[in-house]
């Protein structure tokens, strides 16, 4: 089974947002970067599948030079090769990030099987990067997957709603955006890391379309610093709370 | 006219469908609403067009198709399709639920239009102007769109933003026919698993007891459903949690895990990283117990608690039981 994997670099970003002077971007550096989650388990997903079917993972990403730290941390975890289509540093809109995700993974010499993604980017949160290399390859496609298996060439996915789970069926080749909660995924062993270094990372340049959602700013919403009230430490910290607990009526 | 495509599951309309409506009203009074699937979907086309009148959709569009016995979102993208080009909508809006961002980002993958997700404000325009969440809504990004590519201006509306509010409204029933085919309906639910296990559920619940690292490893979250147990509630997590496997994802709030807003939400042991808190800081009352006085968590809560868990949480429980009996 041949799985073309996307993943996005995005800034690893702890208790507050800092901006860069412009406010157009986040100030990075003073941060590391890591995936979106949900790609991680995109990631684990594929390993996983191989493990059972053969074949090879590909990773395919569009960002700067530096995603490739990115894709040498996936690589290490088990994927085969890399493609990175570099751009200027600058994140580019979602419908164009499609495009160009969608022309990579078609001229790519593998005919792959299966492409894997997040259901929505960390960062962004487009909810359409998928849904619209779907519709560029001409292939179905299943979102907000939380289960899947696939046999005989047909991949059973589920979704969670609410308490139950609904259940898709989708003949290959497909593309699937999946969601944390899939699976836990594992870390790169030092083998791993070591295979990794000599594994491709391909560079890949295609023209990239004009935007039609432009960024103009940046903003980090006001939050509320409550001023909390401490209850105390000990015994009358808890004797406290429990009062709180019948104020706000959950007692 | 603004275009509400109303997600319903077998003839539930998801309530945040009724934010979107609202939303869509302040843009322009004249809003149709949009419901895909008849009978067959479990859809009672009168009922759930008055409940869309009651919010304000002058005329309710349903598309009864053949063979949509359950959510297919292609096939109710295709239909939107057909919809849009009849009607010549301005805008077609969606509440950004996981259904409303999908068949959204079809209809956008289908007629080569932007798609906006997750918006907090929408000026229709030349270019439109929105404002919209990144990170989960923990930052605001104010986007200029192409009018000439967003002719139909295709968007969702964060959750929350908007309060629904009522404004009677005819709620006209119009059927329209779409051509869909065998292709559209591939992918389509064919079943559903795992009943209900009886306990109370995060989105539902109006209590939340919720752990972090600081609970120092699975065997530290039996307190936890001893005092949710106590409270009515249940138990919530991070994604450190998870991630090591103390507990499984369903309980996992914050960006990637589940929305909630509780009446109350007590974190215990976590730090309060900004993904966590964009799934609890709409909790109505939100106490933090941390050993660290300067965590982040400490900022965004009404009540803290300074101190280990290990000490301060078997207190609390015995308090409880002693204010019971
Ligand atoms: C894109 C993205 C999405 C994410 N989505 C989510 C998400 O949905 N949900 C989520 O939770 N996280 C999410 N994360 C992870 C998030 O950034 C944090 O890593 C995580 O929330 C931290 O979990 P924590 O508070 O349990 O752990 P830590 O940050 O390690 O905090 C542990 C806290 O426990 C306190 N503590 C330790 N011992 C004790 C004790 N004995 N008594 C009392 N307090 C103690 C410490 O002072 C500390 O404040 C996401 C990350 C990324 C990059
Ligand atoms: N720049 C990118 N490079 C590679 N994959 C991406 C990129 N942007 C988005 N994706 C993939 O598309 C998914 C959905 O992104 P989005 O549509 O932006 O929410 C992500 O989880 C990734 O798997």
């Amino acid at each position: 089974m041949e799985i073309a994997v996307c993943v996005k670099r995005v800034p690893l970003v702890g208790s507050t947002f800092m901006l860069t002077d412009d406010a157009m971007a986040i100030d990075t550096s003073r941060i590391g970067a890591t995936l979106s989650p949900h790609e991680e388990n995109a990631v684990e997903a594929a390993v996983r599948l191989i493990e059972v079917h053969g074949g090879s993972i590909t990773l395919f990403s569009v960002g700067s030079a530096q995603a490739e730290e990115q894709l040498r941390e996936q690589l290490a975890i088990g994927a085969d090769r890399a493609v990175l289509i570099e751009t200027e540093g600058t994140e580019i809109d979602s419908q164009a990030t499609a495009a160009v995700l969608a022309q990579a993974i078609d001229q790519d010499a593998t005919d792959f099987d299966l492409v894997l993604l997040g259901t929505e980017s960390a960062d962004s949160g487009g909810y359409q990067t998928g849904i619209r290399i779907a519709h560029a390859l001409g292939r179905p496609v299943v979102t907000n997957v939380k289960g899947l298996d696939i046999t005989d060439n047909k991949a059973t996915c589920e979704r969670a709603v609410g308490a139950i789970r609904e259940v898709y069926e989708v003949q290959l080749p497909a593309v699937i955006s999946v969601l944390d909660g899939l699976n836990i995924p594992r870390y790169p062993s030092v083998p791993g890391r070591i295979k990794a270094r000599k594994k491709p990372v391909d560079r890949l340049s295609i023209t990239i379309p004009e935007p039609t959602t432009i960024r103009t700013s940046l903003r980090v919403p006001q939050s509320a610093d409550k001023g909390a009230i401490n209850l105390g430490s000990g015994q009358q910290g808890a004797k406290a709370l429990v009062e709180v607990f019948k104020q706000i009526g959950v007692m | 006219m603004i275009l509400v495509y109303a997600d319903h599951d077998r003839g539930v309309i998801e309530p945040l469908t009724f934010q979107a409506l609202t939303f869509a009203r302040d843009i322009d009074p004249d809003v149709h609403a949009v419901l895909i699937g008849g009978s067959s979907a479990g859809l009672n086309a009168s009922t759930a067009a008055a409940e869309l009148g009651e919010y304000g959709a002058q005329v309710v569009h349903i598309a009864g198709l053949s063979d949509y016995s359950d959510y297919a979102p292609l096939a109710a993208a295709r239909a939107l399709v057909t919809l849009l080009g009849s009607t010549g909508a301005q805008a077609l809006i969606a509440a950004s639920s996981p259904r409303g961002n999908e068949v959204l980002a079809h209809v956008a993958a289908i007629t080569d239009r932007p798609f906006v997700a997750d918006c907090y404000s929408i000026a229709i325009g030349a270019p439109h102007k929105i404002v919209r969440a990144r990170w989960a809504g923990n930052l605001h990004e104010e986007v200029d769109v192409d009018a000439e590519a967003a002719d139909v201006l295709i968007a969702t509306v964060f959750p929350h933003i908007t309060e629904a509010t009522t404004a009677p409204a005819a709620g006209a029933i119009t059927e329209f026919t779409a051509a869909v085919s065998q292709d559209d309906l591939a992918v389509q639910v064919i079943n559903r698993v795992g009943a209900s296990t009886g306990g109370v559920t995060l989105p539902e619940a109006k209590v939340i007891v919720s752990g972090g690292r600081g609970m120092g490893g699975p065997d530290g979250f039996g307190i936890l459903e001893s005092i949710a147990a106590a409270l009515g509630g249940t138990v919530g997590c991070t994604r450190v949690v998870t991630s090591a496997g103390w507990r499984p994802h369903s309980e996992q709030v914050g960006q990637t895990g589940t929305k909630v807003a509780p009446d109350l939400y007590l974190a215990c042991g976590i730090s309060g990283a900004t993904q966590h808190l964009a799934g609890c800081k709409n909790s109505k009352t939100l106490v933090a117990i941390n050993t660290d006085p300067d965590a982040t968590i400490m900022n965004h809560a009404d009540y803290i608690i300074v101190g280990d868990v290990n000490q301060v949480l078997p207190m609390v429980l015995q308090e409880i039981q002693d204010a019971k009996s």
